[in-house]
């Protein structure tokens, strides 16, 4: 065996080498070293790569970059977890990109290696999911949480007649939004509907197999169960998709936060209503526009200070850094089929 | 072939890896084998029950039933496959990346060619599995490198064409046609079709390796690889063609998932592999080798998953969920030193005796 540890270090060497090339997978690392100006480096880096939720805010975010001149990248991780999204965060600093578009899969873990970026020059922006206050410049939060809460609790109660069991699927345990949504949604069931009860919270881990699973676990340990609310894109698709396939088809109903292009043939088979997202084309747009806001010195973001987001329209920044996109949008049989993402 | 006794102690006594020594030997190991088997059926069983107990809809509902049956069908596919290497003391930890890569292939399939007959493409799907597993055993079997490094580096690999190729695609349940949608969920008598080709699978393999002189050969390599070459068995041959054969069936459980799940994503499979291999564990697969049954792996398949159903029922929190995962390979493995020291021990009293 010994004979052979060259070779085989080689292989390794090799084959891990040729990972890393396929993943990385970014563009031309032509960053202007962080010197301002028109022709900055913006970086996307979503939570993972593959997510069509991510894939929209990416092409609203190359809108915007189009718009105002400049180079768009996107880049990120297979999975969405904190460590995997560090190294990235490290080479854009290293890179000396002009601003960091980030939705964070960790709110306190991916500190210290912002510090490092912001450190070396790179404003960094949060989008969808964002990290402590400190750690960054602004933060473009899709709506305001309680706004989404809000929407799917609404959604849901007009769903099952406003009294009943229901349960929510979830992302991580440890998803930075999804818990202040639950958190909220919790509040809004006992302030506005007393006769529904939240009998469970599961967590799916924004993985298809695992969200899937879950949601049978959820019908079985509760015969009860008159709705669902899953609100990220990953769960209600594969909880959609196992309900289509149930005997509860119709019986429990589904609501969350999902993309249309995702949730189309569900609801086309009726096995859901109506659903709720902010549309991610345009949060992407948003955080360009702040991005290079803060690049060119207009914002600092700071509590008041104002900027313009192209065919947005002007926004402020709010408490602690905020930047809010708006009311998010409700889909259903008559909508769906005027968007695509 | 003695050394198969002593479960996962492969050296003590290994003699010549002679393959067919008769009856008498295959009927002593079928039934030292067996009991293992049945220990872990009998877990199943009380699993099942428990839970049953707890909420009768997880057997009696027409949900709980099918569900019951087909969920482990993706995780049987692969725990045979990955059960054929494991006996030839190798391991493939590609299979969650090859299985992406297959899933994948047959949502675009379905895409880029309109109207592709549905057996086509799982016929693709088999072969780019088994050109993938042909890539890993050519490396391990000529590259006599170990199977550990290899496969651990295809892994890595196998998943960057995979998002390479998908870029930030991802294939949703609107992008396949329903009736290839339908046979995920197809029920034949109530079996699920899924189902039943798994356990068709699951039972070619073990008459494979049970009756087949090459597969009995599998056997005699894991056992004891210096010998088996010595006996002048074609180890890289045998080698190659187990690795083969678990990419194929890595290849079949990606276009499975396809038709169950509906979406394919970026993290299809991811972290699958480390399941088949907990699963021919459990089922008293030896890690090092030249012991163990498809069956024991089939049924430590169905064990892994239905544990992982059941808890949620039996009100264990999520969070808890995997470590009793961990418990109960901790727990085989366990197991299997004890009873290996056991045996070995017997044999040293009738030596001495």
């Amino acid at each position: 065996m010994k004979f052979h540890s060259k070779r085989a270090t080689t292989l390794v060497a090799l084959t891990l080498a040729a990972s890393a090339a396929l993943t990385a997978c970014g563009g031309d690392d032509g960053g202007s070293g962080g010197g301002g100006g028109d022709d900055a480096t913006i970086t996307f880096l979503p939570k993972n790569l593959g997510n069509p939720y991510f894939d929209a805010s990416s092409t609203g975010g190359q809108n915007a970059v189009d718009a105002f001149g400049g180079s768009f990248e996107e880049v990120g991780p297979t999975e969405a977890t904190p460590d995997a999204q560090v190294p990235f965060i490290n080479t854009a600093a290293q890179q000396g990109v002009g601003a960091l578009v980030i939705s964070a899969n960790d709110p306190t873990a991916l500190g210290d290696a912002l510090e490092e970026a912001r450190d070396a020059g790179v404003k960094v922006v949060t989008f969808d999911s964002d990290v402590d206050a400190e750690y960054r410049d602004v933060f473009i939060n899709q709506a305001s949480a309680e706004g989404i809460a809000k929407a799917q609790v609404d959604l849901v109660a007009e769903q099952i007649g406003g009294e009943g069991e229901v349960a929510i699927l979830s992302a991580a345990a440890n998803a930075t939004n999804q818990n202040a949504w639950i958190d909220l949604m919790e509040e809004e069931l006992a302030a506005s509907y007393p006769d529904i009860e939240l009998v469970e919270t599961v967590y799916g881990d924004d993985d298809d197999q695992t969200s899937f699973d879950k949601t049978a676990a959820l019908l079985q340990t509760h015969p009860n169960l008159k709705g669902i609310i899953s609100p990220t894109t990953v769960g209600i698709a594969a909880a959609a998709r196992y309900l289509s396939t149930s005997d509860f088809k119709g019986q429990v109903a589904l609501t969350g936060l999902g993309t249309p292009d995702q949730m189309r043939p569900f609801i086309e088979d009726g096995t859901v209503t109506a659903f709720a997202l902010w549309n991610p084309e345009e949060l992407g747009y948003l955080a360009a526009y702040a991005a290079h806001a803060l690049i060119d010195g207009d914002i600092t973001g700071e509590e008041g200070d104002t900027f313009e987001a192209g065919d947005l329209g002007e926004y402020t920044v709010g408490e602690n850094g905020e930047v809010i996109l708006g009311e998010p949008t409700v889909f259903n049989a008559d909508n769906i089929d005027d968007f695509s993402f | 072939m003695s050394a198969t006794l002593t479960k996962s102690a492969p050296t003590p006594g290994a003699g010549g890896g002679t393959p067919g020594r008769g009856a008498a030997v295959r009927g002593a190991l079928g039934g030292a084998l067996r009991s293992r088997e049945i220990a872990v059926a009998v877990v199943l069983l009380v699993v099942v029950a428990v839970a049953t107990v707890r909420n009768d809809s997880f057997l009696l509902s027409a949900d709980g039933w099918r569900d019951l049956l087909l969920t482990p069908s993706i995780l049987l596919l692969l725990a045979a496959g990955q059960m054929m290497v494991i006996v030839t003391r190798s391991v493939d930890l590609s299979v969650g990346s090859t299985m992406a890569l297959t899933a994948y292939l047959t949502g675009r399939l379905f895409i880029d060619v309109p109207g592709i007959p549905i057996i086509v493409v799982v016929l693709a799907g088999v072969a780019l599995g088994a050109v993938l597993g042909l890539v890993n055993g050519v490396l391990v079997a000529y590259g006599q490198v170990p199977a550990l490094v290899i496969t651990l580096g295809t892994m890595y690999v196998y998943r960057g064409i995979m998002l390479t190729w998908a870029g930030s695609d991802r294939i949703n349940a609107g992008d396949m046609p329903s009736g290839f949608l339908a046979l995920g969920t197809k029920q034949v008598l109530t079996i699920p079709l899924l189902t039943i080709v798994a356990v068709a699978v699951v039972a070619v393999v073990g008459y494979y390796l049970h009756t087949a002189r090459s597969g009995r050969e599998l056997y005699a390599i894991g056992s004891d690889p210096d010998a088996a070459k010595l006996y002048g068995l074609k180890v890289p041959t045998r080698v190659l063609t187990a690795f083969v054969l678990c990419g194929a069936l890595a290849g079949l459980a990606g276009v499975v998932h396809a038709a169950r799940y509906g979406t394919v994503s970026s993290g299809v499979g991811n972290g699958i592999e480390l399941q088949a291999v907990g699963a021919a564990v459990i089922g008293g697969v030896a890690i090092f080798g030249g012991s163990g049954t498809v069956w024991g792996a089939a049924i430590g398949a169905v064990l892994l998953v239905t544990i992982n159903r059941a808890l949620p029922i039996l009100g264990i929190p999520d969070f808890w969920q995997r470590a009793v995962v961990g418990a109960l390979i901790l727990g085989a493995v366990v197991l299997d030193r004890v009873l290996a020291l056991r045996q070995s021990r017997k044999y040293d009293e009738e030596r001495e005796g």
